[in-house]
């Protein structure tokens, strides 16, 4: 039986400078049915929904809603088309209330005079028949993050939207909430509206759909109806094949002691979410422990935990014998920590610096940069033009804006100034993202030479490919816990079930 | 229905000589805007212009009048500078000056048995400490509990502008004559006067050691790096290592104590007393010579200067030419908005379009 289509995009296609967010996508979405667009971040998902919503324009390829071609050029024109959006991040006026959020920007029926009373009538309606709870009267800074979302579908729903886009509804809310939101949900869909449902929880995703699409850097790889295949299959699709396996020379450094100990680890997240649901873990010396998962499972935290930019809520981060959670970033580098935060622009540089200044911003205090309140810019600068030269940064001078300096130099700066105090552990995240190939290579190969010189390496990556490259030990992290850890110097790494263990639908006994 | 839409959109900086010469323009810009006024007065601005320097720096007495005027202005040109480096948005230095000048009056009035130099070291230090007390609280406060600076800073000026004029309407009101001003300073606690038969006072001194201390913290200390990484990006600087907090407070006090030495130089160096209206707006033309010195100390140095001549000089040619002296400040106010403009444009470009 053939059903009718709501939405068909055809040969979508979307760059971001030289990046190819959606290749030629074609998505069709059908009345009445719940469809799951699934992949790794990155993978094009949220890009392909922005522009049926209008977010984002096409490089090329079309629209049909209701078999008619459309263009879609804000989300305006998409809700006047029946397509509403609830995006992660919210997008509601915290000051006011749930009623005011509802109809802010709408058309009032009473020309210049909101009309009020109307609204709240539909309003109590859509909260009724979906059940949709909460208070039209409340402030949104009052509601918790859940009822935050519903406020957001009600909105969709109050402007008669048929089709309605979740991006990873789920990550903000508590499994309770999850619940009632699947309920809504299969209500729209009695009722014949349709639903994009964005994520990457493998789980979630065979719970609710009828159908699945699958995308892997900017590409449909797959689709399912749900009753055809299983989470295995669909682990494969979304974490893809081709992963060939690399085989590193052995480390250097035989005997096998733990150098950073992480015990019972517990952090919130910036929206006071428990983040970290209390890890332990160990990274040896002279060997790369790579940390794989999709982002937002509690690596971001992890890395600022132990980078002294978050204070745990339990647990315990000791390095040798010195316990480093809780600490300030300069005692902790003091310590002989080295760290490549995710964040190069924001975090690990001050791009509007000079570039001689950002070598030694994390020890310019100490001699011979600097005694007592003075600092000895001769020697920076001495120690900043060896930097260059040792780890071929290219600049015109160590005077320009460190701003001035590509991204693939940008990250040397951070790794020279890093290895060139000899830590005795590094925590580098995402460390060669938007890189060109020949910078990547640079830096794997220097975080292998620190390996080999007995430095103990957590790699945080969502790139699968740099885990797999580098990594003697591969420890899968999901909503905040450690799915298992794989000793590759004991068993081979079955893609499969990495993947599995990404998405949250197997778990190993960590010992 | 279509509206014209402005957008700003990012680009390349401009070139580092332009941007050098970015005051320069904006000084030549304002001039021309204010011309515009002095015309719908009736009035030549060619000559207005002429009299502004004739009165300013066009006689030896000018001059030396001119350098009394520059000596404040250019201490809290520099106490807002260092203060905006850190992005510590110090808004209050006309507070502070009154908190240093309350200070330095009351340490005056205590005719205290004490030889000159030390005299007026002691009153020096007590101005600067008290200047330094009421810029810290709202540098306290902008860094452990992140309270709005700007708001602090500015609403602190009313409260200690208040206080003073209470203390002159009550307690300290002069006896004898019964004017709200209070009775003078000791001999030992006054300024000597640095050029012969003029009102030109070691203040001036001070305020030269202030830019060579500005040049010295921010380019050869680490307090100087540390606010400037703290300014330049803030969390960054946080993850790096930096103490954000202590940079922000400790430059928030020497920031505020530099701002009381104005008043301190107006107290123990002009007047030899403390009075209403001590100062007509130091603390804020302060805020536009920051800028139009670009957070630079011979920047600074020079703009205060600029600005020292324009107020004097404006005074002269409003006698002469029959023009509010107000042109003065409408020439601040001008200069501050085109060098603002301008340090946007840097940065982006205009684009109007129409929206669909």
């Amino acid at each position: 039986m053939e059903k009718e289509k709501i939405v068909e995009m055809r040969n979508i296609r979307k760059t971001f400078l030289n990046n190819v967010a959606n290749n030629n996508i074609n998505f069709v979405v059908y009345k009445g049915e719940i469809v799951s667009l699934l992949g790794e971040n990155g993978a094009g998902k949220t890009t392909l929904m922005k522009i049926l919503y209008g977010m984002y324009t096409k490089d090329s390829g079309e629209i049909f809603v209701n078999g008619k071609k459309v263009e879609i050029n804000s989300p305006k024109d998409a809700i006047a088309l029946g397509i509403g959006m609830v995006h992660q991040h919210f997008t509601l006026v915290r000051t006011l209330t749930v009623l005011e959020n509802v109809i802010l920007g709408l058309p009032s029926p009473k020309g210049i005079n909101l009309d009020f009373d109307y609204a709240r009538k539909r309003l109590q309606e859509i909260i009724q028949r979906y059940g949709l709870v909460v208070n039209p009267d409340a402030k949104i800074w009052q509601l918790s993050v859940g009822e935050r979302q519903r406020v957001e579908i009600i909105k969709a729903l109050y402007r008669n939207i048929n089709v309605l886009i979740l991006d990873e509804p789920t990550a903000v809310l508590t499994p309770q909430e999850v619940e009632e939101l699947f309920k809504t949900l299969r209500i729209f869909k009695k009722e014949g509206k349709s639903i994009v449902f964005i994520s990457h929880k493998l789980e979630e995703v065979m719970e609710i759909s009828d159908r699945i699409v699958i995308l892997r850097n900017g590409v449909v790889t797959g689709e399912r109806r749900k009753e055809e295949t299983n989470a295995r299959e669909l682990a494969r699709l979304m974490v893809g094949r081709e992963v060939i396996e690399v085989l590193r020379e052995k480390t250097s450094v035989t005997e096998k002691s733990p150098l950073l100990k992480v015990e019972g680890l517990k952090a919130l997240n910036d929206k006071n979410l428990v983040a970290l649901k209390g890890i332990s873990f160990s990274v040896n010396k002279g060997e790369i422990l790579g940390v794989a998962g999709v982002a937002g499972n509690g690596q971001r935290e992890l890395e600022d935990v132990i980078c002294g930019v978050r204070k745990p809520i339990s647990g315990h981060i000791f390095l040798d014998k010195d316990e480093i959670s809780g600490r300030s970033p300069k005692e902790i580098i003091r310590l002989g920590v080295g760290r490549i935060p995710e964040d190069r622009m924001e975090s690990g540089l001050i791009l509007d610096l000079p570039l001689y200044e950002n070598l030694v911003i994390e020890f310019y205090d100490k001699p011979p940069f600097s005694k007592g309140m003075l600092i000895n810019y001769k020697s920076i600068k001495r120690f900043a033009q060896k930097l260059i030269k040792e780890y071929r940064i290219k600049t015109a001078s160590i005077d320009v804006k460190t701003r001035t300096l590509s991204g693939g130099n940008l990250q040397k700066v951070i790794l020279a100034r890093v290895l060139s105090q000899s830590p005795k552990f590094i925590i580098a995240s995402q460390p060669t993202r938007g890189l060109d190939v020949g910078a990547m290579e640079y830096i794997h190969e220097k975080l292998l030479e620190a390996r080999n010189n007995g430095a103990g390496i957590l790699l945080i990556s969502e790139d699968l490919h740099e885990v797999l490259n580098l990594s003697d030990r591969i420890m899968v992290m999901y909503e905040g816990e450690i799915m298992g850890i794989i000793d590759r110097s004991k068993e081979k790494v079955d893609i499969e079930e990495l993947g599995l263990m990404m998405a949250g639908a197997k778990r190993r006994k960590v010992s | 229905m279509s509206w014209p839409t402005i957008k700003l959109e990012k680009r390349l900086p401009p070139p580092v000589w332009f941007q050098v010469l970015t005051p320069v323009i904006a000084v030549f810009i304002s001039l021309l805007i204010s011309a515009i006024f002095i015309l719908i007065l009736g009035k030549n601005p060619i000559t207005a212009f002429y009299y502004i320097l004739k009165g300013s720096i066009g006689t030896w007495f000018a001059f030396k009048e001119m350098l009394v005027k520059a000596a404040p202005l250019i201490l809290t040109g520099v106490a807002v500078a260092i203060a905006f480096i850190a992005k510590y948005w110090n808004i209050g230095a006309e507070g502070q000056l009154y908190a240093g000048a309350l200070a330095a009056a009351w340490i005056g009035m205590l005719n205290l048995p004490l030889p000159k130099p030390v005299y007026i070291l002691l009153v020096i230090t007590v101005g600067f400490i008290a200047g330094a007390i009421w810029s810290g609280i709202p540098g306290y406060l902008k860094a452990k509990l992140k309270v709005d600076d700007v708001v602090t800073t500015l609403l602190m000026n009313y409260i200690m502008i208040y206080t003073v004029s209470a203390l002159l309407n009550g307690p300290w009101r002069n006896p004898v004559t019964m004017y709200p001003s209070s009775t003078p300073i000791a001999q030992n606690a006054r300024f000597p006067i640095i050029i012969p038969r003029s009102r030109v006072h070691f203040g001036l001194i001070i305020s030269l050691l202030a830019v060579l201390f500005m040049y010295f913290l921010v380019r050869k200390t680490k307090l100087g790096f540390e606010i400037r990484a703290t300014g330049a990006n803030p969390s960054a600087a946080k993850f790096l290592g930096i103490d954000t907090i202590k940079s922000i407070i400790v430059i928030s006090i020497i920031s505020g104590g530099i701002a009381g030495l104005a008043g301190v130089g107006e107290v123990a160096g002009v007047h030899y007393h403390l009075i209403r209206g001590l100062s007509p707006g130091y603390g804020y033309s302060g805020i536009i010579i920051a800028m139009l010195g670009r957070l630079n100390s011979i920047g600074v140095l020079l703009a205060a200067i600029y600005f020292a001549i324009i107020i004097n000089g404006a005074q002269f040619m409003s006698i002469t030419l029959n023009i509010p002296s107000y042109i003065a400040t409408v020439i601040q106010g001008i200069t501050l908005i085109v060098m603002l403009a301008m340090l946007l444009l840097f940065e982006y470009r205009i684009k109007i379009g129409r929206s669909k």
